[in-house]
């Protein structure tokens, strides 16, 4: 148990411990241990918190009564606290929102152990439910026409089967080819993407469905090598290494967007709600037709090879104009 | 932590469970070991007390036992506080835990590990495999609140409360100072938007999470914002976003072999007869200046030959860098 464990969460736990035992009738120490996160020994000291809880009138006794012994817990008596406290506001809403995303996700076919689950927690949470649902905290997912990749997809991961990919790379501008091993469909900032060990990378790759241009499922079996490791998306998306090359931008107000929509490593305010931001990027052809979209917008400082590179190609553009 | 903090609202929760009538402070104090002794100090600590027990959502009640009686007393209705019986299904619980990761790291993922917990504590075991899932295994869908105006807005959309921030409308330079009653808070394609009235500008309006500045804070009780019948937050954040009808035309000279992305959309694309080497793509648009940022990004390799104001829009940008 960390420090950092308040009185009242410890009590949350307490409140809990008992109704757990209870509904299982009797249960060992470890599993309850590895179920509520703590030690053995953290265990051990809520089970004699518990039994040594004491009411003094109008006569003494104590309300509960436990025993651990042989490493089996079971709790013979419990007064009122046979059940666990009802789920509050958060808690309803925490799982009520994410089943609603879940319902949305693109490709689901069975549906309904879904709508029956909402159902169910809506009915016992009650009030706190209520309260959830008209604050209509609702996710959306875009399925921009990848509803049958997602399903195709789902179909190679039971399957066990090999994909081939026509992908859309923008900063390239290149349609690529590739056969991959399809490992996880994720749903990440609402979108969803194929993570995949990539043939011709060698590597892990995440692709945006909304980028795949074709795809087939190969009659050849998955069969990523032990390396191919999942990738940690709630590190992030994209991680930049620290070979990346530094890129300085300054931004317009009207430009600023580039940094909500660029992980940027460093944001500097300007005059005039003017920004300057500082991006690394193993591929600085994307920044180059960043730069071109952006036009006055946004200007590169940094570095000079690339700052030439934006201008060379804005010339070359323009010259394109000239009749 | 303190245990004797712990061990004090346990038995004060035990205690109250365990009465029919209410208890006054006095008697509390009586069968409830570890208050103090001195009035004050026992009155400050039991309104602490109290105060821990109403956040944790033990509904604690208030009332007397006759129209007579003095003092309030004080109990907790076995009902309002337990957990109504829940049964699931092996698919429901599957479901169960894989919404319970869901937050994983995000703002309200201790509120799910909580339910969960609970959930646990009525019996209900998460996660008993994946072959019971309708989800099929792979799935990992994800919500994060990068956005640190998150969690207040969630407490205040949560508690009808009105609130202030400063916001930094999109090509704005300066941050204004918005009033708003928050109706729902919203996720759409990765990003959090809050929604509801605001009372500067006496108007609905819709705020993106990530362009408030600074912290944002209270300026009304809980209760006091009321969410109009028929209020339907995803919708206003869907307008608010969308994308408008493509209902121009442009025609576009685009190098063969480049100009993917203009290619994946066109209408047609045919080549060009009189210079070799170029294609002519038609494709539909429907936000001129968002258009021309898309042509100007393939750089030397697409040229806008109609309608004329699109042609204009990617020269100034074009013009722009060099500028």
């Amino acid at each position: 148990m960390s420090a950092l464990v308040t009185s009242t969460e410890r009590l949350q736990r307490l409140l809990a411990l008992v109704p757990y035992v209870i509904s299982r009738k009797s249960v060992g120490l470890a599993e309850t241990a590895a179920a509520f996160g703590v030690s053995e020994r953290e265990l051990v000291d809520d089970l004699n918190l518990l039994w040594c809880v004491e009411l003094r009138a109008p006569d003494p006794y104590c309300p509960i009564d436990l025993s651990y012994e042989g490493g089996e817990i079971v709790v013979s008596q419990a007064e009122s606290m046979g059940r666990p406290l009802r789920l509050a506001v958060d808690e309803a809403s925490a799982l009520l929102v994410a089943l609603r995303m879940l319902a949305e996700v693109p490709g689901l076919e069975d549906r309904s152990a879904l709508s029956r689950l909402i159902a169910k927690l809506e009915a016992a949470a009650g009030e706190a439910a209520s309260a959830s649902a008209q604050v209509a905290v609702q996710v959306d997912i875009p399925e921009e026409g990848t509803e049958g990749y997602a399903a195709q997809i789902r179909a190679a991961l039971s399957a066990g089967r090999r994909l081939h990919l026509r992908y859309y790379v923008p900063g390239r501008d290149e349609a690529t080819e590739r056969d991959v091993d399809p490992m996880r469909l994720h749903i990440v900032e609402g979108r969803p993407y194929l993570e995949a060990w990539c043939l011709r990378a060698e590597g892990m790759r995440l692709f945006r469905l909304d980028r795949v241009l074709s795809l087939d499922v190969l009659d050849v079996p998955s069969a990523p090598p032990a390396e191919a490791q999942p990738v940690d998306v709630e590190a992030g998306l994209f991680r930049p290494s620290p070979d990346d090359v530094p890129v300085v931008l300054e931004l317009s107000a009207a430009g600023r967007w580039v940094a909500e929509y660029y992980p940027c490593e460093s944001e500097t305010d300007l005059e005039d709600g003017r920004l300057r931001v500082v991006l690394r990027t193993p591929d600085t052809g994307w920044v180059r037709r960043l730069a071109l979209r952006l036009g006055e917008d946004g200007r590169v400082i940094s570095p000079p090879s690339l700052v030439a590179g934006i201008r060379e190609a804005a010339a070359a553009a323009l010259a394109n104009y000239v009749v | 932590m303190s245990k004797r903090k712990t061990e004090r609202l346990l038995g004060l929760v035990v205690c109250l469970l365990s009465t029919r009538r209410y208890l006054t402070a006095e008697q509390i104090r009586d069968a409830v070991p570890g208050y103090p002794e001195q009035d004050d100090l026992f009155k400050r600590m039991f309104e602490r007390d109290k105060e821990d027990l109403r956040e944790l959502g033990v509904p604690l009640e208030t009332g007397v036992n006759h129209p007579f009686d003095d003092d309030p007393g004080y109990r907790i209705r076995q009902q309002a506080y337990e957990l109504p019986e829940l049964r699931l299904e092996a698919d429901e619980a599957a479901v169960l835990g894989l919404a319970a990761r869901v937050w994983r790291r995000a703002e309200l993922a201790g509120a799910a590990a909580g339910a969960l917990l609970k959930l646990r504590a009525a019996g209900i075991d998460a996660d008993p495999g994946d072959e019971h899932s309708p989800v099929p295994r792979g799935i990992e869908p994800r919500l994060g609140t990068p956005e640190p105006a998150f969690g207040p807005l969630w407490e205040a959309v949560r508690d009808r409360r009105p609130v202030t921030f400063s916001y930094r409308a999109a090509g704005r330079s300066d941050p204004q100072r918005r009033e708003l009653e928050p109706w729902g808070v919203v996720n759409r394609h990765g990003r959090w938007y809050v929604a509801g009235w605001d009372r500067g500008r006496s108007a609905t309006r819709v705020f993106r999470l990530g362009r408030i500045a600074g912290p944002v804070k209270f300026c009304g009780p809980p209760g006091r914002v009321a969410v109009p019948d028929g209020a339907d937050v995803r919708e206003l954040v869907r307008d608010w976003d969308s994308a408008p009808a493509q209902e121009h035309t442009a025609l576009l000279r685009v190098r063969t072999g480049a100009g993917v992305g203009l290619r994946r959309h066109a209408v047609s694309v045919q080549a060009d007869d009189t210079d070799e080497g170029w294609d002519l793509v038609t494709t539909r648009f429907g936000d001129l200046g968002w258009f021309a940022d898309y042509a100007a990004w393939f750089g030397p390799d697409a040229v806008v030959l109609d309608p004329p104001d699109l042609r204009e829009a990617v020269i100034r940008r074009l013009k722009g860098v060099l500028a």
